[in-house]
């Protein structure tokens, strides 16, 4: 790789491409040449860098200024005073030093946000995530050299073990484990799947990593293969993330032609391949043994369990599956070690998390934490606070399946045992974010429409119950309900929980409990008043009485 | 040469290419279907007639499939696709304005597809863009950040 004065990122997930990233990175490339500057500023197309409010981005380095959202009529300008005459563009400065969707800078990506802790996003928005050297310079496939030069299979997976690694899917299961019922069983024919099947509402973290870091998932794949004894891997990736399967298949493809994949690798006794599995539209297909029948080609209808996929998965094999951004943890654990990665977070939850913040706050995009901040942190520092001032109500956590978070719970620290001790629940990290004009009943429906569209049908509690259930909080939503209706509810809910074959029909019910636990006066105010206090719900049943 | 046979044939000839690609088997269903519904829009009789013929598998467990998963579809198709997603990211941030400016735009309701062939509204669920909720897709084209008064220029751009 030659050596550049400068560096230069343009954002180019799908929002700022839908703003106008490419034709920004085409007249950045036609300015670049004009002012003959090709030869000393490298300039990419990077994956999301996590300012959502203010794409498409362009990022100089060494400087670290960031300028956005950036029109393609304003890159001639830029070009030539950053890049020609080596000073901030001075017309793109805002009056604020923060981005807030006017063109801004700022120093230091790292001071963008306060005490962001980012190891699986470490690289995303830095390399281009279409150049597997850029990859290699910045640590890339180092975990993986050490861990087949200097380490023995069952090593890595004590090493997993060690750091506390737990699933960041959302059930919250230690990895090591789970890589250690794969290993255990007898030799032959295993298989480790990606999970990539990224549906939870409001999720999008998986997105970003694949889209930003493709390399990460293909090294921590390699890893898991070495670990349990398996040479094949699938990706599992949603039919609706298109830009993310374009790029993983340029670097399977680039990792094969250097060795990385194939037989032999590194010289070592140990041969590993991944082909890409496009989803078509399913959210069940997030469920492991739901995933595995679509890679077989049938319904993505979840098996009864056990046997468990660890056991017996794709095609009757032991098969481990993690999600993105489980794996993207692999190989910074192998490379620093399980004791560098338990400084982050807290004891039982170590490391970061990636969060996705949306709903009514002055900033939505991504963040990764440690494990163990809080609500309130989240709104105040990195979220910007409430939009125009408006009081927290509630957040709903890690997409539908998640738990409805009421204000009073904004100060627990969000990490996997703190949240089951509150009876609440931290999913896979979406957290939206509502004012006091949500009507809790209006979002339990959204939410459990859903759940009714979603469920494959397979079994009955899950089938009936959640249509059931969106048909009783219809009710309420139109003051049509009794407060017998409650009673059912809670039921309804109960049996979700306790007769539904996979987590999908599980979970639905909740929302439901959430919604009745803490905020059961304004439930009943629909129900007793017909009213909606919120003025969010029609009410289409209230007539005068006369 | 009528309109129906042509049709037919370019059915086939894009069954042929898909099954060229991805092979036989029966883990390759769906890339087949997803290639297929892809090209024509829809899956037509034909093709799966055509699929399950190449794939020597019932025609029952092929529609079992194509049925089971939104992005394909049995029934044809207007021109351009509109997907409105009702998760609650983009409801809580204004998404029920946006969609009743859609619908009544449109003059359509969720699976429909206008009398012109032009339009076909669906709804779907999250799509993975939360942070710029509302979002609207349009074929290919996400759009973010809408708001009711955004829809007619949006629908606007499409011929």
């Amino acid at each position: 790789m030659k050596t550049v004065r400068s560096m230069v990122l343009v954002s180019s997930d799908p929002v700022s491409l839908q703003r106008g990233g490419q034709d920004v990175f085409n007249a950045m490339q036609h300015h670049i040449k004009a002012f003959g500057l090709e030869d000393e500023i490298s300039l990419i197309q990077v994956g999301d860098v996590g300012r959502h409010d203010a794409l498409p981005l362009v990022i100089v380095y060494p400087e670290a200024v960031i300028y956005g959202p950036v029109r393609a009529d304003q890159v001639a300008y830029l070009v030539e005073e950053h890049l020609y005459k080596g000073r901030i563009a001075a017309e793109m400065e805002a009056s604020v030093r923060e981005l807030t969707g006017r063109i801004a800078w700022l120093h230091a990506r790292k001071g963008t946000l306060p005490a962001e802790q980012r190891i699986v996003l470490r690289r995303a928005g830095i390399i281009d995530p279409t150049d597997i050297e850029d990859y290699i310079l910045n640590e890339g496939y180092q975990a993986l050299g050490k861990a087949l030069s200097e380490m023995q299979p069952a090593d890595v997976i004590e090493e997993i073990k060690k750091s506390g690694l737990r699933g960041r899917g959302g059930a919250g299961f230690p990895t090591g484990t789970k890589w250690g019922f794969v290993a255990r069983e007898k030799p032959g024919k295993k298989y480790i799947i990606c999970n990539a099947d990224e549906s939870e509402p409001g999720t999008f973290k998986d997105r970003l990593i694949l889209e930003g870091d493709p390399h990460s998932i293909i090294e921590a794949m390699a890893l898991a293969g070495y670990a349990v004894g398996a040479d094949e891997g699938y990706i599992y990736i949603r039919g609706e993330y298109v830009l993310a399967q374009q790029r993983l298949k340029t670097a399977i493809q680039d990792a094969r032609e250097m060795g990385i994949l194939g037989k032999n690798i590194f010289g070592a006794p140990f041969t590993f391949d991944i082909h890409i599995h496009s989803g078509a539209g399913a959210y069940i297909c997030g469920e492991e043994t739901a995933l595995i029948e679509s890679i077989e080609g049938k319904r993505g209808q979840p098996r009864s369990r056990p046997p468990f996929p660890t056991t017996a998965g794709l095609w009757g094999k032991p098969t481990l599956v993690n999600n993105v951004e489980t794996l993207a943890n692999v190989p910074p654990i192998i490379t620093q070690g399980a004791d560098w990665f338990r400084s982050f977070g807290t004891p039982s939850s170590p490391g970061t998390k990636v969060y996705t913040i949306m709903g009514n706050v002055n900033i939505t995009g991504l963040i990764e934490v440690p494990m163990g901040i809080t609500l309130r942190e989240v709104i105040a520092f990195y979220a910007k606070g409430m939009k125009g001032g408006a009081a927290f109500k509630l957040a709903q956590t890690g997409g539908s399946s998640g738990s409805i978070i009421p204000a009073t719970l904004q100060d627990t620290p969000m990490d996997f045992d703190s949240f089951s001790k509150a009876g609440v629940s931290l999913g896979s990290g979406a957290l939206l974010i509502c004012n006091e004009d949500t009507c809790v009943v209006d979002l339990a429906k959204v939410l459990m429409n859903f759940f009714r569209v979603e469920s494959c049908g397979k079994c009955n509690p899950c089938r009936i119950g959640t249509q059931r259930a969106y048909e009783m909080l219809d009710r309420i939503s139109t003051g049509e309900a009794s407060l017998n209706d409650l009673d059912k509810l809670v039921e309804l809910s109960e049996n979700l929980y306790m007769l539904s074959n996979c987590g999908l029909g599980q979970t639905a019910g909740t929302p439901l409990k959430d919604t009745l636990n803490y905020f059961r006066a304004e439930v009943e105010a629909h129900i007793r008043l017909k009213v909606c206090p919120a003025g969010v719900c029609k009410m289409e049943a209230m007539v005068p009485q006369y | 040469m009528s309109v129906g046979t042509k049709s037919n044939q370019t059915v086939i000839e894009v069954v042929r290419a898909a099954i060229e690609q991805h092979g036989t088997s029966r883990e390759e269903l769906i890339p087949i279907l997803n290639d297929v519904n892809r090209a024509l829009g829809y899956l037509p009789a034909e093709a799966m007639e055509e699929i399950s013929r190449r794939l020597h598998e019932p025609k029952s467990s092929l529609f079992g499939v194509a049925s089971f998963y939104h992005m394909l579809s049995t029934k044809p198709r207007g021109r351009h696709v509109i997907q409105f997603c009702e998760s609650a990211p983009c409801h809580v941030v204004g998404g029920r304005e946006v969609f009743e400016a859609l619908k009544n735009e449109l003059r359509l309701q969720p699976d429909e597809t206008s009398p012109d062939g032009k339009w076909t509204l669906i709804t779907t669920s999250c799509l993975g863009v939360c942070s710029v909720g509302p979002v609207v897709v349009i074929n290919d084209d996400v759009y973010g950040n809408v708001d009711a008064k955004k829809i007619p220029e949006i629908l606007a751009r499409y011929a």
